[in-house]
């Protein structure tokens, strides 16, 4: 297993560097430094000189990838990609255009991102497995066919209106939580009600109707036949067997976004004021600090490889037959 | 005990049990206000409660330059001048100084002149400012000294730091008098290679050896490391000296009026060289220990929480020196209740906590609940906000009224205009296209028969919901120079009528264009059809109805117009290239004088030409001799009544000439509520949460009153979740114990 791993790590460096590559010269094209010291130094007042002594700071008067210049490796150092990107590998994500250090933000905001998303991900995970066990359960009756239908209802609205519907409702109308904000200590629970509780509703009818067609698929096979002709009631086949054998495809899904829960949701912690890294991104985008989005992807593309690995280890976990020796 | 089975039945199931929990939870953890965003220990506790958008980039004084930011730099620092409250038009009155400096002038030969001689006589002028006595800065660990007196803080490293997030950490913090060498150290920070102050090439131009000291600083933090210190103080400034220990003098190239607005800003605050080489220390800037993250000043409040994502937290300073709130104002003051805190000692709120809200939906909610003090009024609420009556006032709604709100309008100092690349030879006239002298004439009537057809009134209307007003020059009201009624109306494109400027037809706009050369929007000769390029940074949902109606407005002269909708940047860049023809822009004043708005269209300002700030590349001789004499002129006295034909003359060339299309001054809608006194709209002062009060008893009555959380909710999802899992467990029950058939 562990040379599987290895081989997975060794997979994932040019996947990175690739990342890495797209996203700069992406970046680049549509953003040069002259406009990244133009967003820094605002509107007013603002000279030429102005613009290139804040480039000749950062280290944005230098050849983007090759610098005949420089002697030695330098060709290759004395180059924004190398001092701007190559870095991160190493983890030294640098400062913000505004002078602030990049990973003391990422570590101080990753706290709000997770109080948010782990909940509603285990809290989600729970409800949408359970109604799909449920719906399976009652398959083939009006509960099923409700339940499907208010499954379908839940889907086809956006994410937007469950967030502004739940504020109107539950904070305006109801006046049982605030609208908005973050608080740590005995007091975050409040701020968290909300957001958790719309994250959960809002992935109930794509999560349980996905779960619901794969427990489907599990109920018409043989040792499903085998359990209940051995007099299991029906609770112990669908929670005992059914969910333990249709764990590879739901762990598929699920295990791969773990990681990403680091990331933060933009639209919940933008409108619920959630200080995590979710709004740190779209800040971002939105200041054009380029090293910051950088950061992020690079954050984000890390992840993801982690959790496509943690998922493949999983497997092993729930299904014996799958082995990563030859 | 019936009561006590039934709850006990009730959380066997799972939808009971959540329901029992959330119950529990609530009545554990909540008072009367469930939806409370603050700490219970807060509770009538004297604090302002605010929101900010954008995070604010800059604290620190040297960089620090736009409104997000100087709600809370205005607070904190204290340059030596600050704007009466109170008194219209903006005055200028001391706030560390001991009064506000009269300039003396000097010949090049250091000979003293009399005040009242020719700018073009005057080789310097000299200001010297004396601080008051015994004011002393904020507690601050840069300050903190040792037994023997010695700063204790002084040799930091990064191992020394471990355990120091935040300035709270540190166990010892002190204070010390402010003293003149503390402003001399600022101004020279202006010319610091790595804070970029966006005013140093502009004070460059002013200060005696400010760009001398800039060159002197960039060669010197070359072989610099990116964390070392700078020590200032081992580079002299020539213009900037130091007279005695709370006097230091300022020396200016020539004569420069304005410089006293700009001593009303925190770009000239005091900054005390312990705190700059305090943050200076190694891991201090890895840890955002920076003077840009957390200012020093010897304001009325200390920032003592700064997260910029979530919030901001100002303090009373326990060192302020002793400032009064004023007795005097306008006439209407006494009638408004401003001047019922007459001679109480400032401030008088004790903190003011700022919450970070992105989307204006919860911001307004909150503003609704009595959770925010005061609110503006975006457009999605401006209908349950406000209504306009027929006579085009503007009223509070029923609603508003009901919860003891008030409305605060003014008109800001900016203005908001339409431009024309007079480098480009259709409506510049000039180039090989441009026909000369004659060419010149036609663009500048295409110019004003567009002014004329662009109605700003309709658009005032339709797209600000009426705040604003049709602008008639760059001047806004308030400012020196702005005339009401008929003597200040832009007579190229209004005409006085019934008492009221009214904007001419749009047949006089047509002949006007015809005149230029493009009867109904056709070449004269060719039959080609007129076809103009806006370039826009628009593109959203409401920009296209914009951009629509402007689309309409050019079509009732025929003209065609083709929008070019681009990123910021790339605007930028065309304006710095000159590659426009129309384009749109507004400008916010530094300070409330018309320098600050005419020289926008300076010859000297060409933005294509010269790098400035003229977008228009607009250069007209007289208009530029007009202003070379009215911009080192004074608004008060004799040379007041000197400078205002002059500015009435250089208005009247820009009008004629139309580089612009004057569009709109926005007016500021704020809202506050009935527990919050003092405010007055202020457009250019920043320092004013000192003088605003709060009856907090009223707050705590009518934030109760309005927040009592609705439960019946509550029970109808409980019983909703009852009645969705009973039939299924029945169901479930009655097929397990179902026998085969």
């Amino acid at each position: 297993m562990l040379a599987y791993l290895l081989r997975r790590l060794f997979y994932a460096l040019p996947i990175l560097i690739g990342v890495n590559l797209i996203t700069f010269g992406l970046f680049f094209v549509v953003n040069t430094p002259d406009d990244m010291a133009r967003m820094q130094l605002g509107v007013k007042r603002v000279t030429p000189e102005a613009i290139e002594k804040w480039k000749a700071e950062r280290g944005y008067d230098k050849p983007l990838f090759i610098n005949p210049a420089a002697p030695g490796v330098g060709l290759l150092t004395e180059t924004i990609f190398f001092e701007k990107s190559a870095r991160m590998f190493v983890g030294d994500f640098g400062r913000a255009e505004d002078g602030r250090d990049i990973a003391r933000e990422i570590v101080t905001r990753m706290g709000p991102s997770l109080a948010i998303a782990l909940p509603t991900f285990i809290l989600g995970l729970f409800v949408t497995v359970s109604l799909a066990l449920l719906l399976t359960f009652f398959r083939a009756t009006y509960l099923d066919f409700w339940g499907v239908v208010l499954c379908v209802a839940l889907m086809s609205i956006s994410g937007l209106f469950y967030i502004i519907g739940g504020q109107f409702l539950i904070s305006k109308l109801w006046k049982l939580v605030p609208i908005s904000g973050y608080g740590g200590g005995p007091d975050a629970w409040k701020f968290l009600l909300l957001p958790v509780a719309i994250g959960v509703v809002s992935g109930i009818g794509s999560s349980t109707r996905w779960y619901r067609t794969i427990f489907l698929e599990e109920i018409g096979r043989d040792y499903v036949r085998t359990a209940r002709a051995k007099g299991l009631p029906e609770t112990a086949v669908l929670f005992r067997h059914v969910l333990k054998n249709a764990m590879v495809p739901i762990l598929t899904g699920v295990v791969v976004v773990i990681p990403l829960l680091f990331m933060g949701s933009l639209l919940t912690e933008s409108f619920f004021g959630i200080p995590g890294l979710g709004s740190y991104t779209i800040d971002a985008i939105q200041a054009q600090d380029f090293a910051v989005v950088r950061a992020m992807v690079f954050i984000g593309s890390v992840l993801y490889i982690a959790g496509l690995m943690l998922t493949d280890l999983s497997y092993t976990l729930v299904d014996p037959r799958i082995r990563f020796e030859r | 005990m019936r009561a006590f089975r039934l709850t006990v039945r009730c959380i066997r199931t799972p939808a009971g049990l959540l329901a029992g929990l959330l119950l529990s939870a609530f009545l554990a953890g909540c008072g009367s206000e469930w939806n409370d965003p603050y700490p219970a220990g807060e509770r009538g506790a004297n604090i302002l409660y605010s929101a900010f958008t954008e995070r604010p980039k800059h604290l620190d004084p040297a960089q620090s330059y736009t409104e997000d930011e100087s709600v809370f730099t205005g607070q904190i620092y204290e340059p030596p001048l600050q704007y009466h409250y109170l008194k219209r038009p903006y005055t200028l009155v001391p706030a560390t100084a001991e009064q506000v400096p009269v300039p003396r002038f000097l010949a090049a030969d250091g000979r003293l002149l009399p005040a009242d001689t020719p700018a073009g006589q005057v080789a310097y002028s000299e200001y010297e400012i004396r601080i008051r006595t015994g004011i002393r800065y904020q507690p601050h660990p840069a300050f903190a000294v040792d037994e023997a007196g010695q700063p204790r803080y002084a040799r930091l490293d990064r191992e020394a730091l471990r355990g120091i997030e935040r300035l709270a950490d540190f166990p010892h913090s002190g204070t010390r008098e402010l003293t003149a060498d503390d402003y001399i150290y600022q101004i020279k920070r202006l010319a610091h290679p790595r804070l970029h102050s966006p005013i140093f090439g502009m004070m460059a131009e002013r200060i005696v050896g400010l760009k001398a000291l800039g060159e002197q600083l960039r060669a010197a933090a070359r072989d610099l490391p990116a964390d070392g210190w700078l020590d200032l103080d081992r580079y002299p400034l020539a213009g900037v000296t130091r007279v005695d220990r709370h006097t230091y003098r300022i020396r200016l190239q020539g004569k420069y009026p304005q410089f006293l607005y700009w001593l009303a800003m925190p770009f000239f605050a005091p900054v005390p060289r312990e705190a700059d080489r305090f943050y200076s220390q190694p891991g201090m800037a890895e840890k955002n220990l920076t003077l840009d993250w957390y200012p020093v000043g010897t304001g009325p409040y200390m920032l003592t929480e700064n997260n910029p994502n979530s919030r901001m937290v100002l303090e009373r300073n326990p060192n302020f020196h002793g400032e009064t709130y004023p007795c005097e104002g306008e006439p209407e003051d006494a009638a408004a209740g401003l001047l019922a805190d007459c001679g109480k000692p400032l401030p008088l709120i004790d903190k003011a906590v700022f919450s970070r809200e992105k989307e204006s939906i919860p911001y307004w909610n909150k503003f609704l609940q009595g959770y925010y003090d005061a609110s503006g009024i975006s457009s999605d609420s401006f209908d349950q906000a406000v209504r306009l009556n027929v006579g085009g006032d503007v009223q509070l709604t029923e609603e508003m009224r009901e919860k003891g709100i008030r409305l605060l309008t003014s008109v800001r100092a900016s203005t908001f205009y339409m431009g024309f690349n007079l480098l480009d030879p259709l409506v510049g006239g000039k180039g090989p296209d441009g026909h000369g002298v004659d060419g010149e004439a036609r663009a500048r009537k295409l110019r004003q028969a567009v002014s004329i057809a662009i109605d700003q009134e309709e658009f005032i209307s339709i797209f600000m919901n009426g705040r604003g007003i049709a602008a008639m020059s760059p001047l806004p009201p308030g400012i020196f120079g702005y005339l009401e009624g008929e003597a200040g109306i832009n007579p190229v494109v209004y005409e006085w009528r019934d008492g009221q400027a009214r904007r001419k037809s749009i047949e006089a706009a047509r002949a006007l264009l015809a005149e230029a050369g493009w009867p109904n929007g056709r070449n004269a000769q060719t039959g080609e059809p007129l076809v103009l390029n806006l370039d826009t940074t628009g593109g959203g949902m409401g920009d296209k109805s914009r951009l629509d109606w402007l689309t309409r407005q050019f079509a009732r002269l025929g003209i065609q117009l083709v929008v070019r909708s681009t990123d910021f940047n790339r605007f930028q860049e065309k304006l710095r290239k000159g590659a426009v023809q129309l384009y749109y822009l507004g400008w916010n004043a530094d300070y409330p004088d018309p320098e600050n708005f005419l020289f926008l269209l300076s010859g000297s300002e060409g933005r294509a030409t010269r790098g400035g700030e003229n977008s228009s590349n607009y250069a007209s001789a007289d208009f530029d001799a007009l202003f070379e004499r009215l911009k080192n002129m004074e608004s008060e006295g004799a040379q007041g009544a000197e400078r205002l034909p002059l500015i009435r003359k250089a208005i009247g060339i820009l009008q004629h000439d139309a580089p612009w299309v004057f569009g709109f001054h926005p007016k500021s809608y704020t809202l506050g509520h009935a527990w919050l006194h003092n405010r007055k709209p202020n457009d250019v002062g920043n320092n004013i949460l000192k003088y605003q009060r709060i009856d907090v008893a009223e707050r705590e009555r009518r934030r109760d009153a309005w927040n009592r959380p609705v439960l019946w909710p509550l029970l109808a999802i409980a019983a909703l979740c009852i009645a969705v899992v009973l039939p299924a467990a029945l169901a479930y029950r009655r097929r397990e114990r179902a026998v085969a058939r």
